[in-house]
C-alpha cells in the first residue's frame, strides 16, 4: 500500500515537473513584447484603377524608414441618387482586394497597415471625410499622368489648403497600376467592344 | 365567369387549381422578355390553349407587335389620375374572359390610385387565383433585394420594386441571358430604342460594365431560387414530417456569416474575407466583439473604423459583454441563424491552459454543431513571403 502510494506521488511529481518544464519552454519561445504600436500614421489615399504601384512603394519605404503604420485609404465615389451612407457592395469589392494586395506587399517589408474605405459625394468629400476620422502625420498620393487617374493640380492645390502635416505627391512616370483581376466573364472583348463604342 | 366565393377560395381543391405562373426575368430592357414572353404564348394557343393578352408593353419594337399578331388582346380601361388619362390592365375584364392562359407584361408596374390593388404583380395574384395561367415580365432590378446593389452598380434607382417573394411564388423562372455584346448590338441596331436615344443609353446604363454586373446579379438570383425551389414542395400534399425537414432545408439555404473580431488591424483580414464569402454565398454578414471591459481610446478609434467598414460592406458589427468567448458568440450565432464563424488565428496558449480549456474553435464547434467554422490564415506568412512580421 505503501509502496503504490510512493508510485503515485513519483509519478505526480513528475508530471507537475514536466508540466512546469513545457510551460517555461512556451515562455521562452513566446515573444516576450508584442509589437509596439508605430507612432506615426502615414495616409496613402488611392482610388480604382488609379493605384499606383511606385507611389505605393515611395509610401512604403516612408514608413519603414519612419517606423511608422501606412493607411491606405480607399475613395469611394456615391452617386448624388443613393444616400451618402448606402452600403457599397461592388466598390468594396474592388477596395478590398486591391486593400489585401497592399497588405502583402507592405508585410513583406514589414510594415504594419490600417486599411480605410472612406466614401464621399466626390473623392474631395471622401478625403474631407478621412481627414475628419483619422489622425495622420503625412500624406503621400500619386499624382495624376497620362494614363492614370490619380489627383489633378487642382487636387493638390485643394489638399494643400485642406489636409494638415505634409503632403508627398509623387508625379509617376512610366509607372503601372495595381489593378484588381477581372471576373471571368468580363473578357478582353467586352474591353474591346467597349473602347470601340467611346 | 363569375368570381368564385370566399369559402371556396379558401378550399384545399381551389389552392390546387390556382393558375400556374411563369416569370420571364431579364437583367434589363432589350434582352427579349416580352418576345419570348408572346413566343411562347402562341406556342401555348398553336397547341389549342385559350391564351390572352392581359397587357403589352411593346415599346413600338416592331419585332415585339409582330410577335403578338393573332393573340387576342384584353382591352385597357382608361383610368384619370390627376388632369392626365393613363390606360391600366383591366383585371375585372380578364377575370371576366376567364382565358387559360393570360399574359401580363411588366409585373413590378405600380398602378394609380383607385385601381384594385396598388401594383400589378397584386393583380396577377388576382389572375391566378381565379384559376388563369399567367405569364409575366420583370427586369432583375425590380426585386426589393437587389435594388441596392443595383443601384449602386448602375447609379440609377428604380421606383417601382417588388418583394422578392414574387419570383418565389412562380412555378417557373426563365432567364433571358444575353451577353452584354449581344445587348449593345441589338441597342445599337435600334431594336431597344429609337436611334435618337441610343448614344444616350450606351453613356449612362448600357455599358458592358453596367451590363455584365447585372447579368451576374440575375443569373445568381436565378441561381438561387433554383436551390431554394428544390426543396420546397406544396404544403398541402406533403406530410407534416416531410415540411419539418423542408422548413430546416430552406433556413439552411440562406447562409448568414459571423465574424468574430477584436478592435485591431488585424482584423480587417477577417472582415475581407468574411464579407467576400458573404458575396459569393448571398448571405447576410455580422461582425462581432466579445469584451468584457470598456474599450480604451486605441480600441474605441478602431472600432470607429470597423464600424464605417460594416456600413460600407452593409454588414452588422455587433458589440457584446461578456467574460466567455465560445458562450456569447455562441448566444448571439443562435439568435441570428448564423449557419458559418470566421475567425482570425487563435493566440497561443499557455500548455496549463490548453489542459484546463479547450481552444477557441473547439468550443464553438461544440456549442454550435451545425455552424461551419473557418480559421482565416494570414496569406501574407504563406512561404514567399520574405519578411514577416509579428502579428500585433
Amino acid at each position: 500500500m505503501t509502496a503504490l502510494l510512493i508510485v503515485l506521488v513519483v509519478l505526480l511529481a513528475l508530471a507537475v515537473v514536466a508540466l512546469a518544464a513545457t510551460h517555461i519552454q512556451y515562455r521562452r519561445r513566446r515573444p516576450t513584447k508584442l509589437p509596439t504600436r508605430s507612432a506615426g500614421r502615414i495616409l496613402f489615399p488611392f482610388m480604382a484603377g488609379a493605384l499606383s504601384q511606385r507611389a505605393l512603394d515611395a509610401a512604403l519605404r516612408l514608413a519603414r524608414a519612419e517606423d511608422a503604420t501606412l493607411v491606405p485609404v480607399f475613395l469611394a465615389r456615391v452617386s448624388m441618387h443613393l444616400p451618402i451612407d448606402t452600403p457599397l457592395p461592388r466598390q468594396s469589392g474592388v477596395a478590398l482586394s486591391l486593400q489585401e494586395a497592399i497588405e502583402q506587399r507592405a508585410t513583406r517589408w514589414g510594415i504594419p497597415v490600417d486599411a480605410r474605405i472612406e466614401r464621399g459625394r466626390t473623392y474631395r468629400h471622401a478625403l474631407r471625410q478621412t481627414f475628419e476620422h483619422e489622425r495622420y502625420d503625412r500624406i503621400v498620393l500619386a499624382a495624376a499622368t497620362r494614363g492614370n487617374s490619380g489627383f489633378d493640380a487642382d487636387d493638390v492645390a485643394w489638399l494643400l489648403d485642406n489636409a494638415l502635416g505634409e503632403i508627398v505627391v509623387l508625379r509617376p512616370g512610366a509607372d503601372t497600376t495595381i489593378e484588381v483581376p477581372a471576373p471571368p466573364f468580363r473578357e478582353s472583348r467586352s474591353r474591346d467592344l467597349q473602347e470601340q463604342l467611346r | 365567369m363569375e368570381p368564385r366565393s370566399s369559402t371556396e377560395a379558401e378550399s384545399p381543391i381551389k389552392e390546387r387549381r390556382r393558375g400556374r405562373y411563369k416569370i420571364f426575368l431579364g437583367m434589363a430592357a432589350g434582352v427579349g422578355k416580352t418576345y419570348r414572353m408572346l413566343q411562347e404564348g402562341q406556342a401555348e394557343a398553336e397547341a389549342g390553349r385559350d391564351v390572352v393578352i392581359g397587357y403589352l408593353e411593346p415599346h413600338d419594337r416592331p419585332e415585339t407587335i409582330a410577335q403578338a399578331e393573332g393573340l387576342e388582346l384584353i382591352p385597357r380601361r382608361r383610368v384619370r389620375y390627376r388632369d392626365a388619362e393613363l390606360e391600366e390592365m383591366d383585371l375585372p375584364a380578364i377575370v371576366r374572359r376567364a382565358p387559360e392562359l393570360c399574359l401580363v407584361d411588366e409585373l413590378a408596374h405600380t398602378n394609380p390610385p383607385g385601381l384594385e390593388h396598388a401594383k400589378r404583380y397584386q393583380d396577377i395574384e388576382g389572375i391566378l387565383d381565379a384559376g388563369i395561367d399567367v405569364f409575366s415580365t420583370v427586369n432583375v432590378q425590380h426585386l426589393e433585394s437587389l435594388n441596392d446593389q443595383v443601384a449602386e452598380v448602375t447609379g440609377t434607382r428604380v421606383r417601382e420594386t417588388v418583394p422578392d417573394a414574387v419570383l418565389g411564388t412562380a412555378d417557373d423562372v426563365v432567364l433571358l441571358d444575353l451577353t452584354p455584346e449581344s445587348l449593345i448590338e441589338r441597342l445599337l441596331a435600334g431594336k431597344i430604342y429609337p436611334q435618337d436615344r441610343v448614344q444616350a443609353a450606351l453613356n449612362n446604363f448600357f455599358t458592358v460594365e453596367n451590363l455584365a454586373a447585372l447579368r451576374e446579379v440575375s443569373l445568381r438570383q436565378v441561381a438561387e431560387e433554383v436551390e431554394h425551389k428544390r426543396v420546397i414542395v406544396d404544403p398541402a400534399l406533403s406530410s407534416r414530417e416531410d415540411r419539418l425537414v423542408e422548413t430546416a432545408a430552406a433556413q439552411a439555404i440562406h447562409d448568414r456569416l459571423l465574424a468574430l473580431v477584436t478592435p485591431t488591424p488585424k482584423s480587417q483580414r477577417v472582415v475581407r474575407r468574411a464579407w467576400r464569402s458573404a458575396q459569393r454565398l448571398g448571405g447576410d454578414l455580422d461582425i462581432l466583439w466579445v469584451t468584457n471591459h470598456e474599450p480604451s481610446e486605441q480600441e474605441r478609434e478602431q472600432l470607429d473604423a470597423l464600424r464605417r467598414l460594416a456600413s460600407v460592406l452593409g454588414a452588422h458589427l455587433l458589440i457584446e459583454h461578456g467574460d466567455d468567448i465560445a458562450a456569447t458568440a455562441a448566444r448571439v450565432a443562435e439568435d441570428r441563424g448564423t449557419t458559418y464563424i470566421l475567425m482570425g488565428r487563435p493566440a497561443p496558449r499557455s500548455p496549463i491552459r490548453r489542459l484546463l480549456q479547450p481552444a477557441l474553435p473547439f468550443r464553438l464547434l461544440s456549442l454550435l454543431p451545425g455552424v461551419d467554422l473557418r480559421i482565416v490564415a494570414d496569406r501574407t506568412r504563406r512561404t514567399g513571403s520574405i519578411e514577416t512580421q509579428e502579428e500585433p
